[in-house]
């Protein structure tokens, strides 16, 4: 007991997995969730409401495409509206996990151990309502495919000079680099599940998936290798992606977009938001199925640590905008500025400020690192500020450029808001089947935390 | 929908078979179910061979299946309901004319398949002609330009000429004779008139009232005073309610005569405007006006000066070099003062204010070899004084002239419609008719014209009008007129020259002219259109052929040696009377104005003028309450609150719109709008500024009251802010102007106003277009443009530009390729305003190219940045892109992709663009690729390279432009126009610090303000 301890209480940390635990009852409580545990009226309501919102999506998504474009709120001057926002914050939020699964594999933080799995599961799906926005928000979206590099019968290629060509493969590289790497993560606990399945579909399906894994030593030696080498390749993707994005903003000429901070800027807006994004689904997670053991407060304060510093990341974004503005002496650039500051989009702007820099600055205080509810509050209202900052970059940027005359205002429509809620919907939804039918925790990870995973001599 | 295809059927003899009407899938089954066993079979087969089925099977969904998600816009309701499934498959079988016309010079005098060919001929409005070419594909008027050897047009046209096109087409015209509502045939009318007209023999014509709009047609006139001897006792009653009632009674004062006066402002070194919007569409001569007005405001050659005092805020303002802006009872008080500063003729003049009194000796000292107009609006006194003041100065024979009047019947019309009301009310009308016009709702509104139809004692009314509107529905009769486009005519220009009207089209609806059913009252029962006006110029030709009389009229456009010559009328040298109400300055005093695009509301069904922006508030759809804005802050009015006008206790509601330059204490009203039964299009837009108008106040009324209603309605603006200096006091070089000093002094003050990039700063390789055969380049000359829009509608029917309607407008969707901005500086009391017309700049390191992702817009040899619409997907990152913000984005299906009219209408040369498409100015490639063409083949034919002449080439803003601001063509040649103009010191780029180098480029304003009033 006293080398447990030894082992998971680092000098001023919180254990990563409570004491007490051994093999079995990891494997016991992680894949009972999925085998065993009856499922709970509260999953389905949870499941039943966030699918509820997924149809109102569809049904937004298929009288645009009856319609047109025209139903959102989009204008000229502002082309981009709600789509591109939502588009660049669900990309952002997909960050957190392969930061949390190849990063802090490679810097070998064991303590990502108990959060990577569904922090992965969450990039996958907040990619998966990111990949809608581009090709619904097209005016013809039955073409959208002429962004892709097929060889065709017309003899066009894309045009690789657009940053939106860049998006299509910065993005689809990045979900494909997320599914296989969370699918390879998966295979043990997908053979375990197998073992311990006892309804014969249930055995077939997950033993499909295992795809004949034994856990034999050859087994875990390649499957280490292979998982250390996905982890090598996505470790770039965690900051390309979202430079790239950036790149859509930054490479225009509009002021507000043109400037150079945007890359590293984006990046550290992305982490924030996703390690927003993990705690506000750990958060309820640990606490309905019962995981206070396995996702525990040095989790917690972890996580709050990285959106500090991305946070403040993000405000020296902000302030060297403003400086520029100022600095620059570009009639434009400083009009954007003073337009943030007092055009009529002001109040998103403050709301903004408060909801990126003020607020987040509570997890200076170790208490509210610690509290699940403090920290469930900030990363909300995290959330809501990065929501808000790419609101900001695209809309209020776009509504006052550079002639007076095209000068214009963007107002949402219900057909922006039912598909904004909508993909939060799917993103739900597609969580609770996730927690219903596949370990939310990597069972074989955490094993590996505790003391007899511990090679003796 | 099937009632309407049967009703096709009915039309008669002259519909081609196609025309059968359209089948859904509904009826197609009801037809095959009615039948049974072989006869099944055999209504199938004669079903299939049904070109109505062929058309149902080719469009492979039912009808209303494409239409039914549009439900619940306007426009959506525009196209299901399309009138146009009478004319299904019209498309295929364009009628010609029965009777020869004659095309212009332009082609020969064949029909070559693919070319366009050009007619001249001639529209009205207000009853003045324009003179115009209109282009026709294989028989289908497809675009109307000005015409360029008259001297009224010099090929300039401006929105009302241009727009008519439209109405032509409009499936919401008039499409039958009706009987209360019910379709008739017109021989059915000419059995039900004959009763009536024999009758009224016997009374000498006692009982006939024929109200006509203002006629200048000769040959129509002949035909209203034939029958006046025929029916000796009838009356002829004209009204129109934009008249020039005033111009005439002026001159009747000050010559005791109807009198024209027409202007020469290319010799006029210095112009007073009293309230005379003459640069603006809608005043007779106006596009002569503004090419002539124009010409000398080249800051380099002897530059004209323009003072205009305005009771509103007009164009013709925005031009001025100096500019009061005062209520119209005072611009009275000041031609009094004015006249007495001539010393010539002193009225009995209020004392003006420092400001009026400084403007007025600053004035009077230029006042040699100058012109002085008044506006329709003011009183006829001020344009006796005015006639005095030319003819001190010495202007008449000079800049002014004097000719006998165009009108054909100069009658108060005011007088002449009071009139035929009391005939009514006494009981003495029996057949009124009532030749074109709309007085149901437009007549003053203390005769009550409508209820004096509906109730009044007039037992046979007729109504020949180009719509069923509010007139025709309190008639019993009506008759669907033909449009000037497609029926014989003539008619006058602002000059008193002929145009002979040829039709360009056998009507689309078997409607008649105002000459044919006229010829039913002077016993020429049958003769049509073309018989009238031929016999009527034979009796008037005298000696020589008059076959090449004929053919060189209608070849030319105008009737030569039919203009009238000028003449000396002396005025009379009697006091005139005293203005007849000084207002009483603390009272609000309301100004009606015809509006800017749909004129007296004879034009709002159409939609290009409909959706076209005001000229000084760039508004569509609607009008507004105009107030200046210190009355705005005095009343606590803000933009687009509703407030209620009540004069004599008559109330009109509509939304306040805060226009800069507007006099305090007085609002502003625009007339033709409120409509209630003017199509699909026009049909309830606005409020009905009619309903305050009476016959004793009809331009200036005083002593309205402004009552808050608290509700808010959303105009639909198309400019974001009409000011160069933005929020955070920084005045960005937009417009470029200075001072004629200033240009003096340092001729490069306007390309020094902002940062000018060294061409090569790029990151890729810039493109040498020097050895292109061609470099496309325009230039803008900031001087010249008056602000008229006539750019906006050429643009509009040569790329086949769609309409929106007012809630995409007011979204900032609309669609137009050339849109001209206008911006105010300094104080919003007294602003300085200017125009800017923006199409693409083509620039050459275009924003928008590199950003596409599909490759959709991309750059040309000879520097067009072109875009492919079948490649573009609609991700509008070009148009975030483009710092002009000129692209323009299909964000529905604006296109009416299913009237057959509109079919007809379209420029066959141009793309229509569908749904989910960026589109946007090409300068009008498909006129450079015609002539490139051109080129070629003479060049293969002589053997040598030739190239596309200089001017030959023009797009179709250029074209339309009567003030010749627009100049194109290729820049590799050094001695092209376009080249020479960029070579100028006032040469500027827009945005040029950005470094997009357009090709488009501006010759920044040069104003020419008197020193004195400079301080």
């Amino acid at each position: 007991m006293d080398e447990t301890r030894k082992m998971t209480i680092d000098a001023e940390h919180a254990p990563v997995i409570e004491p007490g635990h051994t093999f079995a009852t990891v494997t016991d409580k992680i894949s009972s969730i999925v085998l065993t545990r009856p499922t709970s009226n509260g999953w389905f309501a949870g499941f039943g409401i966030a699918f509820l919102a997924t149809m109102m999506m569809l049904y937004a998504i298929g009288y645009l495409f009856l319609r047109g474009i025209g139903i959102w709120g989009v204008t000229i001057p502002i082309g981009w509206g709600f789509a591109i926002v939502n588009f660049v914050w669900w990309i952002g939020i997909g960050h957190a996990g392969t930061l949390i699964s190849a990063i802090l594999l490679l810097l070998r933080q064991s303590w990502r151990n108990s959060i990577n799995r569904f922090a992965e599961a969450m990039t996958l799906f907040a990619v998966a309502c990111a990949g809608i926005f581009p090709a619904i928000h097209v005016g013809r979206p039955w073409l959208a495919y002429w962004l892709f590099p097929y060889p065709n019968t017309m003899r066009v290629w894309p045009q690789f000079r657009s940053p939106l060509m860049w998006d299509v493969f910065a993005v689809s590289t990045y979900a494909t680099i997320s599914a296989i790497f969370w699918f390879i993560g998966l295979i043990p606990d997908l053979a375990t599940l197998r073992d311990r399945a006892i309804h014969p579909a249930a055995r077939i399906i997950y033993g499909i998936l295992a795809m004949g894994w034994r856990g034999s030593a050859r087994h875990w030696h390649r499957y280490e290798t292979a998982y250390l080498l996905l982890a090598g390749l996505a470790t770039p993707l965690v900051l390309s992606v979202h430079t790239v994005v950036s790149f859509d903003f930054a490479i225009g000429i509009v002021p507000g977009w043109h400037t150079t901070i945007f890359p590293p800027y984006f990046v550290a807006g992305a982490i924030y938001s996703g390690f927003a994004m993990v705690l506000m689904l750990a958060i309820p997670i640990r606490k309905i199925y019962g995981l206070e053991d396995f996702i525990t407060e040095r989790h917690l304060q972890n996580s709050a640590k990285v959106m500090l510093a991305t946070g403040l990341i993000v405000a020296y974004g902000y302030g060297i905008e403003a400086f520029m503005g100022w600095y620059s002496g570009d009639r434009y650039d400083a009009f954007t500025i003073w337009n943030r500051l007092h055009g009529p989009y002001a109040i998103p702007y403050y709301a903004l400020l408060l909801c990126n820099i003020g607020i987040p600055q509570l997890l200076w205080i170790r208490k509210f690192r610690t509290s699940p509810v403090a920290l469930f509050f900030v990363s909300f209202v995290v959330l809501i500020g990065m929501w808000l900052e790419r609101f900001i970059i695209v809309v209020v940027s776009l509504h006052r450029d550079f002639l007076t005359s095209s000068w214009g205002m963007y107002y949402p429509t219900r057909w922006d808001w039912m598909t904004y809620l909508g993909t939060i919907g799917m993103f739900l939804m597609l969580m609770f089947l996730f927690l219903r039918i596949l370990p939310a925790i990597s069972i074989f990870e955490m094993r590996t935390l505790l003391p007899e995973a511990e090679v003796k001599e | 929908m099937h009632s309407k295809s049967d009703n096709s059927r009915a039309q008669g003899p002259d519909l081609c078979p196609s025309k059968k009407g359209t089948l859904d899938l509904a009826s197609l089954r009801a037809e095959i179910d009615k039948a049974s066993g072989p006869e099944y079979w055999r209504s199938l087969e004669e079903l299939a061979g049904d070109p109505a089925f062929q058309e149902a099977l080719h469009r492979e969904f039912p009808k209303g299946a494409s239409e039914w998600v549009d439900s619940v816009s306007r426009r959506g309701f525009l196209k299901v309901m399309g009138a146009s499934m009478a004319l299904a498959g019209m498309t295929g079988c364009v009628k010609l004319p029965n009777e020869p016309i004659v095309p212009y010079v332009r082609q020969p005098e064949e029909v070559i398949p693919g070319r366009p060919m050009f007619y001249a001929t001639a529209v009205t409005l207000g009853g003045y002609a324009s003179p115009i070419l209109v282009e026709s594909h294989l028989g289908r008027p497809t675009n109307i330009q000005g015409n360029l050897q008259h001297p009224a047009s010099m090929g300039g046209a401006d929105i009302f000429t241009q727009a008519s096109l439209l109405t032509m087409y409009d499936p919401d015209r008039s499409q039958s004779v009706t009987e209360l509502g019910d379709q008739r045939s017109w021989q059915s009318f000419v059995s039900a008139i004959r009763g009536p007209l024999a009758a009224q023999k016997a009374l000498k014509g006692a009982g006939i009232r024929i109200l006509t709009t203002t006629v200048t047609s000769p040959t129509l006139a002949d035909q209203l005073r034939n029958l006046l001897k025929i029916y000796p006792e009838a009356k002829w009653h004209v009204y129109e309610p934009v008249n020039r009632d005033n111009v005439l009674e002026g001159a009747k004062l000050a010559f005791g005569q109807p009198v024209e006066t027409r202007y020469d402002f290319s010799k006029a070194d210095v112009i007073v405007s009293l309230d005379a919007d003459f640069l603006y569409a809608g005043f007779p001569g106006n596009t002569r006006y503004i090419r002539d007005f124009a010409k000398r405001r080249d800051p380099d050659g002897k530059m004209n000066r323009l003072y205009v005092i305005e009771s509103g805020m007009s164009s013709t303002g925005a031009k001025a070099d100096y500019r009061l802006g005062v209520r119209a009872d005072q611009i009275e008080n000041l031609a009094l003062v004015l006249a007495g500063a001539v010393h010539r003729f002193s009225g009995n003049p209020t004392v003006p204010n420092a400001d009026e009194e400084r403007f007025l000796s600053a004035l009077s000292n230029e006042l040699p070899s100058s012109l002085v107009i008044a506006g329709d609006n003011l009183r006829p006194a001020v344009h006796a004084t005015v006639h005095r003041i030319n003819e001190a100065i010495g202007n008449v024979g000079k800049t002014v002239f004097y000719t006998d009047p165009v009108d054909a019947n100069p009658v108060s019309q005011t007088e002449s419609i009071k009139e035929l009301v009391s005939d009514i009310h006494a009981g003495k009308v029996d057949l009124l008719i009532i030749l074109g016009g709309n007085p149901a709702y437009d007549a003053p509104a203390d005769l009550d014209f409508a209820n004096v139809l509906k109730n009044g004692k007039v037992p046979m009314r007729v109504h020949l009008g180009l719509y069923q509107n509010e007139t025709a529905e309190l008639c019993q009769w009506h008759v669907n007129q033909t449009h000037e486009l497609e029926s014989w005519g003539d008619a006058r220009a602002y000059d008193g020259a002929v145009s002979i009207i040829q039709p360009l089209i056998a009507p689309l609806y078997n409607g008649k002219s105002a000459l044919e059913l006229l010829a039913l009252l002077t016993e020429q029962a049958d003769a049509s259109g073309h018989d009238l006006v031929r016999v009527y110029w034979q009796t008037q030709h005298t000696g020589g052929d008059f076959e090449a009389f004929w053919r060189k009229s209608l070849h030319d456009g105008w009737v030569e040696g039919t203009s009238y010559a000028p003449r000396s009328f002396p005025v009379k040298s009697s006091n005139f009377p005293p203005s007849s109400v000084i207002g009483d300055s603390n009272s609000i005093e309301l100004n009606f104005r015809r509006d800017p695009t749909i004129y007296d509301g004879q034009f709002s069904n159409n939609g290009w003028l409909q959706e076209l922006p005001k000229p000084m508030n760039k508004l569509t759809w609607d009008n507004a309450i105009l107030i200046g804005p210190k009355m705005a802050e005095r009343l606590e009015i803000e933009p687009k609150h509703v407030v209620e006008l009540e004069l004599n206790g008559k109330k009109v509601k509509g939304p306040v719109w805060i226009q800069a330059g507007h006099p305090d204490n007085s609002v502003t009203v625009t007339l033709g709008y409120g409509r209630t039964r003017a199509g699909r299009v026009g049909t309830g837009w606005g409020f009905n500024a009619y309903a305050l108008r009476t016959t004793s106040a009809p331009w200036i009324a005083s002593g309205v009251k402004i009552n808050k209603t608290g509700e808010y309605y959303e105009l639909a603006s198309v400019q974001g802010m009409q000011s160069m200096e933005t929020p955070n006091g920084d005045t960005r070089p937009l417009v470029r102007a200075g001072t004629l000093e200033e240009y003096r002094q340092n001729p490069n003050f306007a390309p020094e106003m902002d940062e000018n990039p060294a061409p090569g700063l790029t990151l890729y390789k810039p493109y040498d277009y020097k050895d292109e055969a061609y470099a496309w380049g325009m230039a803008i000359d900031l001087n010249k443009c008056v602000g008229c829009n006539a750019c906006m509608i050429a643009c509009q029917s040569e790329n086949n530009i769609a309409v929106v309607g007012q809630e995409q407008t007011r979204l900032g969707r609309h669609m137009h390729w050339i849109r001209v901005d206008a911006y105010y500086q300094g104080d919003r009391e007294n602003p300085k305003a200017f125009f800017q017309p923006v199409p693409c700049m083509q620039c050459e390191n275009a924003p928008c190219e590199v950003v596409c992702p599909v490759a959709a817009t991309n750059h040309s040899s000879e520097g067009l940045n072109d875009m492919i619409y079948n490649r573009c997907v609609g991700t509008r990152y070009c148009s975030n892109n483009c710092p002009y913000k000129v692209r323009r984005f299909n964000f529905f299906l604006f296109q009416d992709w299913t009237t057959e009219q509109y079919k007809m209408m379209r420029n066959p040369d141009v793309s229509v663009r569908s749904r989910g498409v960026m589109e946007k100015c090409t300068y009008c490639i498909q006129r450079i690729n015609e002539h490139k063409i051109d080129a070629e083949v003479a060049s293969v034919r002589e053997g040598k390279t030739i190239k596309i002449k200089d001017g030959e080439l023009q797009t179709a803003c250029q074209q339309a432009c009567p003030a010749d601001a627009i100049t194109f063509g290729d820049i590799n040649d050094p001695n092209s126009a376009v080249a020479k103009l960029k070579r100028k010191s006032l040469n500027y780029s827009l945005l040029c610090e950005l470094n997009t180098r357009p090709r488009t480029t501006y010759l920044a304003e040069v104003r020419n303000p008197n020193p004195e009033l400079e301080i």
